[in-house]
């Protein structure tokens, strides 16, 4: 094991897998940095430390510095996993993905299946997303709502560094479309992460962080850590929380979570993305359907609410789920008679 | 077209209020008070103001994320922008937008924007309402797009640009170039050699490049470019070459900068020192006006920035504010 920060278990898991495969191929803005520039290439690396030393290492038709052009990023992927490549395409921020939908939902996610089955689309689209940063609206959102709605796309959103290794080393190998969710305010966690060049973890198996049986929380990304705040606050009372990490939304392990409610009886979802249509809804619809008769209260979604996310730090913190926020919930479903 | 000794004044003012605007955020941020993403204008305030200060209220201009001096330059309010950035409910957007997303529809501000290329569509459709208004007195209303180098290569920005001129829209695609998309060189993200008025060209667009470092240059290409616009001739884009002289964002170590560059640039690429020189030389102005000026935006930076830290906080209800939908 090693100990390692978030950034660096994506980084250095491209650095293995590139060095693995030779089929494997970067591109983004700013993934070299500094091309065309008096400091030369690398004379900064992209924005969120993700790609450092790439370029250096495998060269320019391996390491593909872009223009700001999303669409055409995006694009280029699906071609060269098409080709027989398998390209790791980043989006420094997931709002983006507005700029380069079409690539993504009509191209990406459908070649496999409108072409028959004859064809495969091994690219991996990395995105960081999240609040937390006061960056307002344009470069905070989560976008996994949108993504998983989408067949013919995985979606995936570690929240520990050892997950990063293992799904992001899953998704690289993987033939198929696959969106990786990087959470921004993750980035700079450590923790053991295994050193085993082929650690994988497959898709659709969700992580219990936390076992209690009086009550399930599901979620994922920052807000997961939320949800083990409120854990081990409760625990104090003697009132036990199972956390579940659903490390995948697409596949989305079913069976973890329905276990886990046949026990608890109780359910409470947190999201980071708005509540319409997105996954809190979605799982509490799953439960309603498939473990109805073990409930014991209504589910419960902690979301933001179906709004913009605000810019003042009061605001976007009064916009984002929060321990009270999820505390409150736990404690509604468990008050309930 | 010589500019009377008010008007220089006037212009070299917004120019300095911008300076002093960027200068003291850049100060600002440091202490952490200041959240987000913040980008800064300083070193390009020629072009905003040699471009805005030709226009009217009814004009429209779109920002980009680099969007203090547009907004200063198209009359933004100096303490509502600056509570604004701060984040208070007071703000020009109640705290909602930020630094990034400042907007004043009452001034013909139509926003500045985190999504690099997402403005100049936008521009292209508020020409397309001005030709359906017809020409004034002065001829057509106009819509400004204001993009950067790096926002030229979008998609978005090659498809406004055809749009324009398949609809004759009186919309003026104006281009700063200031050598830099976040941490990559002109030189390799445009294609063209880093020329990016020939591309525009290429769409069917007549086109204009001037010394975006020179505000006498840019206003006297601004007027010119107005007067084709007005008229009725479709759309036009002007590329300007200037500076930026801090980071990207702030906080950016900026390692992709060749030995004194930032030196130089501030020494021999400087708007405002341009400014100076060329209006004393000339005899237009004395240095003692220009001082004058210098003490009194200090002043009007110095008391906003003491109403920003004043101004009322916004609070939990506030996030629900402002929304027609909500569960
Ligand atoms: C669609 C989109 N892609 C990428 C970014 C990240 N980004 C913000 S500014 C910027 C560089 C823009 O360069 P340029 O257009 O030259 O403007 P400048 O920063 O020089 O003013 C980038 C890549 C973004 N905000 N939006
Ligand atoms: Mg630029």
């Amino acid at each position: 094991m090693t100990k390692m920060m978030y950034r660096d278990a994506v980084l250095s898991t491209i650095m293995e897998e590139m060095e693995r495969d030779p089929n494997v191929v970067v591109l983004g803005e700013d993934v070299v940095g500094g091309m065309g520039t008096a400091g030369g290439p690398e004379a900064i690396g992209g924005i969120w430390s993700t790609s450092t030393g790439l370029y250096g290492k495998f060269g320019p038709t391996r390491v593909i510095d872009t223009p700001i052009s999303e669409s055409a990023i995006m694009g280029a992927a699906g071609g060269l996993a098409l080709a027989g490549k398998r390209p790791i395409a980043e989006l420094m921020f997931a709002d983006f993905i507005g700029v380069s939908l079409d690539q993504i939902w009509n191209q990406i996610a459908k070649f496999r299946y409108m072409f028959g089955g004859k064809t495969r689309c091994p690219v991996v689209l990395r995105m960081a997303y999240g609040a937390g940063y006061n960056a307002a609206a344009q470069h905070s959102q989560s976008v996994h709502q949108i993504l998983t709605g989408m067949p013919g796309i995985k979606v995936v959103m570690p929240t520990t560094p050892a997950d990063v290794k293992g799904l992001l080393r899953t998704a690289i190998r993987d033939d198929d479309p696959v969106v990786f969710l990087e959470h921004k305010a993750l980035y700079a966690n450590t923790g053991e992460v295994p050193d085993d060049r082929d650690f994988m973890i497959p898709f659709g198996h969700a992580r219990l962080s936390r076992a209690g049986g009086d009550v399930t929380l599901v979620s994922s990304g920052l807000l997961l850590g939320f949800c083990e705040a409120v854990a081990d606050r409760l625990a104090g009372e003697g009132i036990g929380c199972d956390v579940i990490d659903l490390r995948t939304t697409s596949p989305l392990d079913e069976e973890t979570i329905l276990d886990s409610v046949e026990t608890t009886g109780r359910l409470v979802v947190v999201d980071e993305a708005p509540p319409r249509c997105g996954l809190a809804a979605d799982i509490c619809a799953l439960v309603a359907h498939k473990a109805f008769s073990s409930l014991k209260a209504p589910p419960q979604q902690v979301t933001p609410p179906h709004t913009p996310i605000p810019f003042a730090r009061e605001l976007e913190s009064a916009y984002l789920p929060s321990v009270d926020k999820i505390e409150a919930a736990v404690r509604r479903v468990l008050a309930w008679r | 077209m010589q500019l009377s000794r008010d008007a220089l004044l006037a212009a070299y003012h917004r120019m300095k209020i911008i300076r002093e605007f960027e200068e003291r955020l850049h100060i600002e941020i440091q202490t952490g008070e200041i959240a987000g993403f913040t980008h800064l204008y300083c070193g390009q305030e020629a072009v905003a103001v040699g471009v805005c200060e030709h226009l009217g209220v009814e004009d429209k201009i779109v920002s980009t994320h680099r969007g203090h001096g547009h907004c200063l330059a198209k009359g933004c309010d100096v303490d509502d922008m600056m509570k604004e950035i701060w984040g208070s409910r007071d703000g020009l957007c109640k705290g909602k937008g930020g630094s990034m997303h400042i907007a004043d529809v009452t001034k013909g501000m139509l926003g500045a924007n985190g999504i690099v290329g997402a403005g100049a569509p936008i521009a292209v459709g508020a020409a397309l309402a001005s030709r359906v208004d017809g020409p004034g007195e002065n001829g057509l209303k106009v819509a400004i797009a204001f993009s950067g180098d790096g926002a030229c290569n979008q998609g978005t920005t090659f498809e406004a640009m055809n749009f324009a001129v398949v609809t004759q829209a009186p919309c003026i695609f104006v281009f700063e170039n200031n050598h830099y998309s976040e941490h990559t060189g002109v030189d390799y993200a445009v294609g063209t050699a880093g020329d990016i008025a020939s591309r525009a060209e290429a769409f069917g667009m007549k086109v204009w490049r001037a010394d975006g470092t020179d505000f006498f240059a840019v206003h006297n290409t601004m007027r010119e470019v107005l007067d084709y616009v007005r008229a009725g001739n479709g759309p036009a884009a002007v590329e300007f070459d200037t500076e930026r002289f801090f980071g990207h964002f702030e906080g950016d170590p900026q390692r992709y900068r060749g030995p004194g560059e930032l030196d130089r640039i501030r020494e021999t690429r400087d708007c405002l020192k341009n400014f100076r020189k060329a209006v004393t030389e000339a005899g237009l102005l004395q240095d003692a006006d220009l001082d004058a000026v210098d003490t009194q935006s200090l002043a009007e930076i110095e008391a906003a920035v003491t109403a920003a830290r004043a101004a009322p906080r916004p609070t939990a209800e506030d996030v629900l504010a402002d929304v027609y939908i909500s569960y």
